[in-house]
């Protein structure tokens, strides 16, 4: 077979209703839990750098942190293929849970990990902001989470945008694991097809081609976003 | 408590260490509503450090702050309600970054604003509640404001504010499009917004380039002349001079000498004094 009968074949089976409904169900897949995974990693990101970076006087932000070391060290120790696993098949038959969808699973899974790698990136943002601007903050009377949450990190989040969106790419990269949990992921539907037609090239190749497309989509987004948020070092504010 | 001849701030005995090294050692001083009090000395004697205990910037390690009849540096009050009375100028201006002028001026007492009026609406709804159930109602608080009024007011205020020194067509550009002189004149209406009691400088024109000391010096001279009360750290001894109605020369984590301006610039007692102002006069 030559390659455009080959893609012949690959585009037949995959414009097929079956494959179809299944390649589109992965493919919503990888970007729900991309998304989401990114979002509930900046919250829980966020909520770790500021522990990181808050003053130690007293002893909860002590615990705090400890905790959050323990936490980093687990999600960055461990790769995300092992911690779905022992998310899904370990951890949630031991606490007895019954009828979780592996999508919520990959989606708490991937937001957890995140978090982790998150917290190191907003650490330093937080950090890149002048000292001043908290000092400022406090001087009017403005308490330190107030100050923190309307101040600093937004412009902690404008000097990591593109760190984010390195963030962002690597996880709609680490979907491709998400079948090792019976999730429904691009690999789904085109492992499929390559099993019944016995060809693994066209189908492989174009799942490599679709996360490109995805990683560049995303890079243009992301360079739109720094645009529009690096309006505050412009001449006029909206212009 | 507050009768006309008590000091607005009380030092009593402040000390200040930086792990082991004492930077201040046992200062009392009464500041009185009115007085504009310059701090003057050699770099590193510890007037950045002695201005930022007197809103615990930096936190005391010994002594009191009183402010408005309460020992600000007991860690157990609330000193954000305290800093809300006591501006802030700093050398670095410090404005915030991602907001523009006119927020940067209104953020905090729209801020305050709201707080109280959430604050003061809780507060009526649990006593709603408990009215239900007694015979003799308590009386509501009287809420005459709503959240967009607040918002409103501080902008008109804020107008003012930059009218006042002349930049209101900078109100919706970001800090980063302004002059030095600019940003600092800025800095000090925010802290006026929120009608401190006192204002604290600290080198407020040490940043500036050389034709912008003069435009940020004339608005705190007006200040002043206002009955404004300050505190003011400055190498401007000229300014010092002119404005101060008493003057701290600090050296060896104290002050080592006080006066009218007079005193200090003409007659100066302290060796330490005379030799620091040979240097710089
Ligand atoms: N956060 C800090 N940690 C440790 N040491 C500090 C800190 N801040 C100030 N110091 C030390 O305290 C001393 C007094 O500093 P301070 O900034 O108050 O002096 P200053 O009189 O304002 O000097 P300058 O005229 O240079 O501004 C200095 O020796 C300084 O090194
Ligand atoms: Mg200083």
């Amino acid at each position: 077979m030559n390659w455009a009968s080959k893609w012949e074949v690959f585009w037949q089976t995959l414009s097929g209703e079956f494959y179809r409904n299944l390649f589109f169900e992965g493919l919503l897949n990888t970007i729900k839990i991309a998304v989401i995974g990114l979002i509930i990693g900046i919250v829980i990101g966020t909520i770790i750098a500021v522990v990181k970076v808050m003053p130690k006087y007293k002893a909860l932000p002590r615990v705090l942190d400890k905790i959050c070391e323990v936490y980093v060290a687990l999600f960055r120790g461990t790769p995300m293929v092992v911690q779905l696993l022992v998310a899904y098949y370990v951890l949630l038959p031991a606490l007895g849970v019954k009828g979780v969808e592996a999508v919520k699973v990959g989606v708490i899974v991937f937001g957890m990990n995140s978090g982790a790698y998150v917290s190191e990136i907003m650490r330093s943002g937080i950090n890149s902001v002048d000292k001043g601007q908290m000092e400022a903050g406090r001087a009017l009377g403005l308490g330190y989470a107030v100050t923190m949450l309307k101040i600093v990190i937004p412009q902690a989040v404008k000097n990591i945008l593109p760190t984010l969106g390195n963030e962002f790419i690597t996880l709609i990269k680490e979907t491709s694991v998400l079948s090792f949990i019976t999730v429904y992921d691009l690999y789904t539907a085109l492992g499929a097809i390559g099993s019944k037609n016995y060809d693994k090239v066209m189908p492989y190749l174009f799942m490599a081609a679709i996360y490109i497309v995805l990683v560049l989509i995303i890079t243009f987004m992301i360079k739109g976003l720094e645009k529009v948020m690096a309006k505050s070092d412009r001449k006029k504010a909206g212009i | 408590m507050n009768s006309e001849n008590q000091p607005l701030i009380s030092v009593k005995n402040l000390t200040k260490k930086f792990d082991d090294t004492t930077v201040l050692e046992n200062i009392s001083i009464d500041i009185y509503k009115g007085e504009k009090v310059v701090v003057i000395g050699p770099s590193g004697s510890g007037k950045s450090t002695f201005l930022r205990c007197l809103n615990c910037m930096e936190d005391p390690s010994g002594g009191s702050i009183i402010f408005d009849g309460v020992d600000i540096a007991d860690m157990k009050v609330d000193i954000n309600k305290h800093r809300e009375h006591i501006g802030m100028v700093f050398q670095q201006f410090n404005l915030f970054n991602n907001k523009t002028i006119i927020r940067n001026i209104t953020l905090a007492p729209v801020y305050f604003g709201i707080k109280r009026l959430r604050a003061a609406k809780c507060k009526n709804f649990f006593t709603k509640i408990e009215n239900i159930f007694k015979k003799n109602k308590k009386p509501l608080i009287e809420i005459n404001t709503t959240e967009k009024q607040i918002k409103e007011e501080a902008d008109k205020k804020a107008m003012a504010l930059l009218h006042r020194i002349g930049l209101e067509d900078k109100a919706n550009v970001y800090p980063s499009t302004l002059s030095g002189g600019q940003k600092q004149r800025v800095a000090i209406v925010r802290a006026l917004a929120m009608n401190p009691k006192v204002m604290l400088f600290d080198e407020p024109t040490s940043a500036l380039d050389p034709e912008m000391v003069g435009e940020v010096l004339d608005l705190i001279k007006e200040l002043a002349n206002e009955g404004m009360t300050m505190v003011i750290v400055t190498h401007e001894m000229g300014f010092a001079r002119e404005i101060a109605t008493r003057v701290l020369f600090m050296a060896d984590k104290g002050i080592a000498e006080q006066g009218t301006p007079e005193e200090i610039f003409e007659h100066p007692q302290n060796p330490r004094t005379i030799q620091f102002l040979n240097a710089v006069l």
